[in-house]
């Protein structure tokens, strides 16, 4: 084989050219823009809640940038997000986090959906030295690894179901509980179960069945029917928007009787809508409920910023939307309390944060992680065929009182 | 010194200077050069021998796995490590971090070579597409279990060490794992070129023109089946482990055992540029690469739609790849001479 | 943990019963993916794609307020056109190509159609409610969804009525006409290119009746193709083509022994186990063939 010396001149000139194309550069603050750098999944498994973390940072920005922009030095900015598609794989999220940082000069990211792809893009951020405010990485893994340019406004996900575990003791008159529980194989449905697994710990209580449900998985009938031979007295299930809609569309097919009924991404997954009854008396954890009595002047409270988000996006905001809404807040007051756009003013701004938003209080520990927010556990209930979420935990807020044991099926 | 020779060493030099021209892309670069080496030597089996694996994953993952598990277990409790609620934290000084990588690579390339000679006499009997599904099935299984082991972090994945504080910046860091993979890729490629030119190469070649006459003929074709796959298996463990590094985060089924998408990549990769050639799969990678970053850029949300049109007619209108497509426009610059009188003669057939 | 099954033997009969509904289920789309296989020589990967649009039509009809379950009149109708319309776009041009090609043809055309699900039933998991309520069995120890049970039923009856057709009507001969011999069914005035369409259609209707099933059974969402295509290769893979009992059997079978692995190994390796067990089975197979001098291809 023999090449020519254009072939082999071409071959080069397009490579080159190719790379050159395949990015536009972008500075950090442009004339009177800051660019915040996100990889969400638009595309696969997880694209559900990908669109609803790019939907509360849009709603977010487009907010901020109508009331004022983000004044530093004097000067009003706007904000404004360069989204890339993650594909809900954590291996292009962080080479998309790189690219993101390294090619299109963003200096400030915002974190992308779910732990797994959060836990990828970390390192990524952390060694470029590059601050990050993420509201979709609940992993405990990422506040252990002593990562300093990480905030996440969040709780930790080991936080998400402890709350119900202790409900269930309470309710049992203080006496340890059998917990039974099918996680799915991810970062935060895995972390989860670390923390029913802390709280099993601390009350004594025992676990009996401890699936971990495949990915890909779309049948938990093997489960279910284990937690019918066992009788536990707590069933804790988690597994992103899928494993919630699977999960309740066996338990009623299956007749599966148990008191409590512990989930995630109720919210996300609209399983009160899609299910409607067969959900009844789900309890789930959330990081946010509308009827938190929090407040800020850009969005005013959760009721309002449920109703103008329902008006723009035409659905109801998830929780999933309305910390991302927050992470663009807390952007801002860095920005300005820091008024500077060095990347190191601003680090340490965002360490300082305390403030109030829709979403709740935001203040980070040393880990970045958000300690001043409680988690929220709400019940779906129904009146008639209408059935929505009712908070019933912490009881600051609690609009109605948590029936406990659920009814058995031959009731309902 | 031939023509074919100055390209490589002109390539070569690029490959070296590439790095200072456009400092913000050695990652990208680097992965480039991961890709060139899992569709050169999926071009082993699937160009040269004619056994289409969906397979290589496996010893990708592997090599991924094992080369961050010896990096932290010479040094740390590999349990505490991956242990996501764990509390503490371990730092690896430079010299640990280098010592425990340079093993690890090591490990990651001689433990899939290993397994791929035991597992490869079961495996390579078979063929056709009956050797495609099987092997499609190994590297599912692997994603799928390596998913159920605590010890690795399980469904949680496993980071790898990061890069040690105190020795150089991320550019550094970037620095060094674009020269190693850069080395990886021109090891590879030059190795490749030399097995090909030997009688190994012929036999190989045999295989995929028609095994039983290559066995009648006496050629223990086993045997060089399996010594292909164990070149593969090598080579690909160490670009496993180098990934790994890379990325920093490893995932079962979507980092290490990413059937769906490297492992179908490598293959389109090579099928784009030509397999059973040289130079078809460096080419194929390349331009898939390119077109891939610039779907991301500009083809934001549309970026399957356009990766699944190229696919489609990449193989419908392409399945020679661009190197065959080249090779038929001039032959004359393969070193091939047309036989003018026979090409009239088969047109007027 | 694993020793429960033992422990509580009614849950024997529950996960042998569950297999076998799920079994029937994918050995109906397994029967779509031999069909074509057999016929054009054809690895359909984009199968389960086909199958989670099939489950978007009855989906769609739900939302319309019509029960989703006439979604296996509906789905395959619609399915059928969009299949021929894929052959005269895309498949006829691999059809005579190397299988490999074809894999990777129709590799591309899945993605595609994931993306574009994506954009036009938007990115939620959506369920589709059947309210068919539950059969319960020896004292409420073991319970079967009805839905389950309808899919089953139905996979059972659309299958018959495929094999019916295929041995009574004119197209269904011309089709196993081709599937023997194209090159002398065409010399006979079969219309080869016609053959192909009309596979490739059935199949697609196929994947739309079990898509209409999913839909009621299990959850819709644009990605989750995937595993049905590759669960139906493996199920075609054991029992071999050409083979149609053999494919309820093997469709069963493998249901079954997902599930018991799903007790005795643990649900993490469920899915693990199930492709091991296929590297098993070929290497065995391969083995046995070879004390002939014969090999698998």
């Amino acid at each position: 084989m023999v090449f020519n010396k254009n072939f082999s001149c071409l071959m080069i000139g397009v490579a080159a050219v190719g790379f050159l194309a395949a990015a536009p550069a972008n500075a950090r603050v442009d004339g009177d823009t800051i660019t915040l750098g996100a990889a969400v999944s638009l595309t696969g498994k997880y694209s559900t809640n990908g669109k609803h973390t790019k939907n509360g940072y849009n709603f977010a920005a487009e907010r901020i940038n109508k009331m004022g922009g983000v004044k530093v030095g004097g000067k009003s900015y706007k904000l404004k997000v360069k989204y890339y598609d993650d594909e809900s794989n954590s291996s292009r999220a962080a080479q998309l986090a790189e690219r993101l940082i390294k090619q299109d000069g963003v200096k400030y990211m915002l974190g992308p959906y779910s732990s797994g792809l959060t836990k990828a893009i970390a390192p990524v951020t952390e060694a470029n030295k590059i601050p990050m405010v993420e509201a979709n990485g609940a992993s405990r893994s990422l506040f252990t690894k002593g990562y300093k340019y990480l905030f996440a406004v969040l709780s930790a996900a080991n936080q998400y179901l402890e709350v119900a575990i202790d409900l269930a003791v309470e309710k049992n008159g203080g006496k340890p509980v059998r917990i039974a529980m099918a996680f799915e194989q991810d970062a935060f449905s895995q972390d989860v179960r670390l923390g029913i697994l802390d709280a099993a710990k601390r009350t004594k209580s025992k676990i009996i069945i401890d699936d971990k449900l495949p990915k890909e998985l779309n049948d938990m009938a093997a489960t279910l029917a284990k937690v019918k031979a066992t009788k536990p007295d707590v069933l804790v299930v988690s597994g992103h928007s899928k494993g919630a809609l699977t999960a309740i569309r066996q338990i009623s097919e299956m007749k599966v009787n148990v008191p409590m009924l512990a989930m995630t991404h109720c919210d996300a997954s609209k399983l009160a809508k899609q299910h409607g009854k067969k959900a009844e008396y789900a309890l789930c954890a959330a990081q946010w409920h509308k009827s938190l009595s929090y407040k800020d002047k850009f969005f005013g409270n959760g009721m309002q910023y449920d109703k103008e988000f329902n008006a723009a996006f035409g659905y109801a905001p998830p929780y999933q939307a309305a910390e991302s809404s927050a992470a663009l807040l807390v952007w801002k007051g860095a920005f300005e309390r820091a008024n500077s756009f060095s990347t190191e003013k601003v680090r340490d701004a965002l360490a300082k944060t305390n403030m109030q938003t829709f979403y709740g209080n935001i203040k980070f520990n040393s880990a970045g992680a958000n300690f001043a927010k409680p988690m929220v556990l709400f019940q779906v209930r129904c009146d008639g065929g209408k059935c929505a979420n009712k908070v019933v935990a912490p009881t600051k807020w609690a609009s109605t009182k948590l029936v406990h044991p659920i009814p058995k099926w031959s009731q309902r | 010194m031939n023509r074919q020779t100055i390209l490589i060493i002109v390539l070569g030099i690029i490959g070296i200077l590439l790095p200072f021209i456009f400092p913000a892309y050695k990652l990208q670069i680097s992965f480039l050069w991961i890709l060139i080496v899992l569709a050169l030597t999926w071009d082993i089996q699937g160009g040269q021998m004619g056994y289409n694996t969906f397979g290589n994953i496996l010893f990708f993952g592997i090599g991924m796995y094992l080369c961050a598990s010896i990096q932290v277990g010479m040094f740390f409790p590999l349990s505490e490590w991956t242990a996501s609620g764990g509390e503490k934290t371990f730092v690896h000084e430079p010299d640990q971090f280098f010592q425990g990588f340079f093993v690890g690579i090591l490990a990651a390339g001689l433990v899939p070579a290993i397994i791929a000679a035991l597992i490869g006499y079961g495996i390579l009997g078979l063929r056709g597409h009956y050797f495609a599904i099987c092997t499609l099935g190994l590297g599912i299984a692997a994603g799928e279990i390596a998913g159920g082991i605590e010890l690795i972090g399980a469904g949680q994945g496993m980071t790898v060490p990061p890069w040690p504080k105190g020795i150089g910046d991320t550019e550094l860091r970037a620095e060094f794992f674009y020269f190693l993979s850069f080395i990886l890729m021109v090891i590879t490629f030059l190795f490749l070129k030399w097995a090909y030119q030997t009688r190994f190469g012929l036999i190989l070649n045999a295989i995929r023109d028609n095994e039983d006459k290559a066995e009648a003929m006496g050629i223990p074709t086993m045997r060089y089946k399996i010594i292909g796959w164990v070149i593969t298996a090598f080579f690909v463990g160490i670009a496993g482990g180098l990934m790994g590094n890379m990325v920093g985060y490893i995932e079962p089924v979507e980092v290490a055992f990413a059937g769906a998408t490297l492992g179908v990549f490598m293959i389109l990769m090579t099928i784009l540029g030509g397999k059973g050639t040289l130079w078809g799969p460096v080419i194929g990678a390349t331009v898939f690469h390119l077109f891939k970053e610039g779907f991301w850029t500009y083809f934001l949300g549309w970026q399957y739609v356009a990766l699944g049109l190229l696919i489609v007619v990449i193989v419908v209108f392409f399945p020679e790849g661009l190197m065959g497509w080249i090779r038929e426009k001039y032959p004359e610059k393969f070193g091939e001479t047309v036989d003018e009188e026979d090409q009239k003669s088969s047109v007027e057939l | 943990m694993d020793l429960l099954i033992f422990k509580a033997p009614i849950l024997i009969v529950q996960a042998s019963l569950d297999g076998i509904l799920l079994g029937l289920l994918f050995a109906l789309i397994a029967y779509g993916m031999a069909l074509q296989w057999g016929v054009m020589n054809i690895i359909n990967i984009a199968q389960g794609e086909l199958v989670i649009l099939g489950g978007y039509i009855a989906y769609t009809m739900y939302q319309l307020g019509i029960h989703p379950a006439f979604g296996i009149f509906v789905a395959p109708a619609i399915m059928y056109f969009l299949g021929w319309g894929l052959y005269k776009l895309v498949i006829y041009r691999v059809v005579d190509r190397d299988l490999f090609i074809s894999i990777l043809a129709t590799f591309g055309i899945s993605i595609l159609t994931q993306q574009l699900m994506n954009f036009v039933f938007g990115a939620d998991v959506v369920v589709a409610q059947s309210n068919f309520g539950t059969t319960l069995l020896f004292d409420d120890s073991v319970t079967i969804p009805n839905s389950k049970l309808f899919s089953a039923v139905i996979s059972v009856v659309a299958a018959i009525a495929i094999i019916l057709y295929m041995k009574k009507s004119k197209l269904g001969r011309a089709i196993r006409a081709t599937a023997q011999n194209a090159r002398a069914a065409k010399i006979l005035g079969v219309d080869t290119e016609k053959v192909y369409a009309a596979t490739f259609g059935l199949n697609a209707a196929i994947c739309g009746i079990a898509g209409s099933l999913i839909a009621i059974t299990f959850t819709l969402h644009p990605y989750v193709g995937l595993p049905y295509t590759i669960r139906s290769f493996m199920i075609v893979i054991i029992a071999g083509l050409g083979n149609l009992p053999g494919v309820a059997l093997s469709g069963m079978g493998l249901g079954i022994f997902e599930e018991f692995a799903d007790y005795i190994l643990g649900t993490e390796f469920r899915i693990g186990a199930v492709f091991l067990l296929l590297v098993f089975i070929l290497v065995y197979r391969r083995f046995k063939l070879s004390r002939k001098r014969e090999y698998l291809e």
